[in-house]
């Protein structure tokens, strides 16, 4: 392989195809940067179902003395009652840990919720329910507890905080395939003019090629200048979508949500740092690999 | 060198076969014209040879390889074995002599140092020593011949095929390139040469392979070009 060669019929291609180049890296790089963003939101996503799931509980609400629940015909919940939904919590090998919160306890968790709030008043201790907080050691298994409580005398209710979290998350999810989708056509915009501006540099170099062939020039080097042009905008490619995916995260994230926003924890430049060689690989194999094949149909032997 | 066993060639979507049945073989150091009028099956002949197309029945054998039994990527190997010169020259416009020779050793991976050295010699060969720095637009018809002629030998294929290499010179020059390439055909290299120059062929005495209508017709040691031309 005399490599200068190689590197010159590259130069060539290049500047001969200027503007076919940069549409090539611009719709690359837009490509890339949004699938970088997909990857860093599926992280955060992952990060935030972590934290939050962890801290998720199910709540077994007890009646009071004024619900009117079916649980509840009997009154508020007698001693005993209480006393055997502890001792069954405790056999229950699902159960990690059970934590008992009276009514007074829940006034104050409600007082310091609502502190600014005028209902704080009005709310006396005995009308807030006293619960069990159950954590379980898989949250998904949250039915079997519900099965066994709900419905019971001095039970008022079987709540899991995950049923609250998970329209959150599905709206998260949603917005992920949102993203792959606009990826997905924006990466078919790229491949396709790969493939085009492949097909136009091997078309306006046809004499060389066709007298490459004819002297017996071996596939690869017919097609390696070729596919190295496609290469290089592909690594510029995936380059500039890494810079604007590291800027977009500066100033969205760093500075911008970062700042107002200490509700879960945003993720670091960990990942994002993870990311960004994987964006430069994809982009400079999507090019290359288009281009190759492209090339198969058009410098046949 | 090159054998042809019941050859035929039929492209899609023609009812007549390009080639029909053609047997024959060519032997090492031997000076072949292939004659015959447009459409008779020349180019489809001098195509089969360089592996471009293959042909519907038969097999072909050359520089001792089944042509039938080569895999695509040993085709370029095959290509090293056989140059090729054509009527319209196919130069690179924007190379220089020089560069237009070297190109075909560059892109099979020649050293540097080689090409260096063998360039000029095969330059002189042709007789355009002096010229290597002039664009082919400078050249004259018979020049760039020269050119495209050094280009096919420089790499010593054991063939040199021409189709219709003197097509577009005047008699003079054409004398020229019959000289360069009886020269060459003097140093061992077998050469095809498909021309309808009637005048070439029966001043040279050469082996004369006629076609006609994709038969062989005739195939005449030291012919002339035709009996009813």
């Amino acid at each position: 392989m005399r490599a200068q060669f190689v590197l010159s019929e590259i130069g060539v291609g290049l500047r001969r195809n200027l503007t076919m180049t940069i549409a090539v890296i611009v719709s690359v790089a837009l490509s890339l940067t949004l699938a970088g963003a997909g990857l860093l939101l599926r992280v955060q996503v992952n990060e935030m179902k972590d934290f939050w799931y962890d801290r998720v509980e199910v709540s077994i609400f007890l009646c009071g003395k004024s619900d009117k629940d079916a649980g509840c015909a009997g009154g508020e919940v007698s001693n005993e009652q209480r006393e055997a939904i502890k001792a069954e919590l405790s056999r229950m090998p699902l159960v990690e840990k059970t934590y008992y919160e009276t009514k007074q306890e829940a006034f104050q968790h409600f007082k310091d919720q609502n502190k600014e709030s005028p209902l704080s008043g009005s709310v006396t201790a005995d009308q807030l329910p006293e619960s069990f907080r159950v954590k379980l050691k898989d949250p998904t298994k949250y039915s079997v507890v519900a099965s066994a409580f709900a419905g019971r005398p001095g039970v008022q209710s079987v709540q899991d905080q995950r049923k609250i979290l998970e329209p959150f998350f599905k709206l998260l999810n949603n917005a992920q395939w949102a993203a792959i989708g606009v990826m997905g056509f924006m990466l078919l915009v790229a491949i396709l003019l790969i493939v085009n501006t492949a097909r136009v540099s091997a078309f306006s170099r046809r004499r060389e090629t066709g007298i490459m062939r004819l002297v017996g020039a071996s596939n690869l080097y017919i097609q390696l200048p070729f596919i190295m042009e496609s290469a290089i905008a592909g690594l510029l490619g995936g380059a500039l979508a890494s810079g604007l995916l590291s800027t977009g995260f500066f100033f969205g994230v760093k500075k911008g949500l970062g700042r107002q926003f200490n509700a879960f924890e945003l993720i670091g430049w960990g990942p994002v740092l993870a990311t960004l060689p994987l964006l430069v690989v994809f982009g400079v194999l999507m090019s290359a690999i288009a281009s190759f094949f492209t090339l198969l149909k058009y410098l046949k032997v | 060198m090159i054998r042809f066993d019941n050859v035929s060639k039929t492209y899609p979507k023609q009812p007549r076969p390009a080639l029909h049945d053609v047997s024959l073989e060519v032997e090492k150091g031997e000076f072949v014209f292939l004659v015959g009028s447009s459409g008779s099956g020349k180019s489809t002949f001098l195509r089969l040879v360089l592996k471009e197309e293959r042909p519907s029945l038969g097999n072909i054998f050359v520089a001792g390889k089944d042509l039938g039994r080569l895999s695509n990527w040993k085709v370029p190997a095959l290509r090293r074995q056989v140059g090729t010169v054509f009527q319209d020259f196919r130069l690179l416009p924007n190379k220089t002599v020089y560069q237009n020779v070297a190109f075909a050793l560059e892109v099979i991976g020649k050293p540097r140092g080689t090409i260096r050295k063998v360039v000029p010699e095969v330059l002189d060969l042709v007789g355009l020593g002096g010229k290597e720095d002039r664009m082919p637009g400078e050249l004259s018809g018979g020049e760039q011949q020269r050119v495209a002629i050094a280009r096919a030998f420089v790499n010593r294929p054991m063939i040199l095929i021409a189709d219709e290499p003197t097509g577009n010179l005047d008699p003079q020059n054409s004398v020229g390139i019959m000289k360069l390439l009886d020269r060459i055909n003097r140093t061992g290299t077998t050469i095809l040469m498909a021309t309808h120059d009637q005048a070439i062929v029966d001043q040279m005495r050469k082996r004369v392979i006629e076609l006609e209508q994709g038969r062989l017709v005739r195939d005449q040691s030291r012919g002339v070009y035709g009996y009813q031309h």
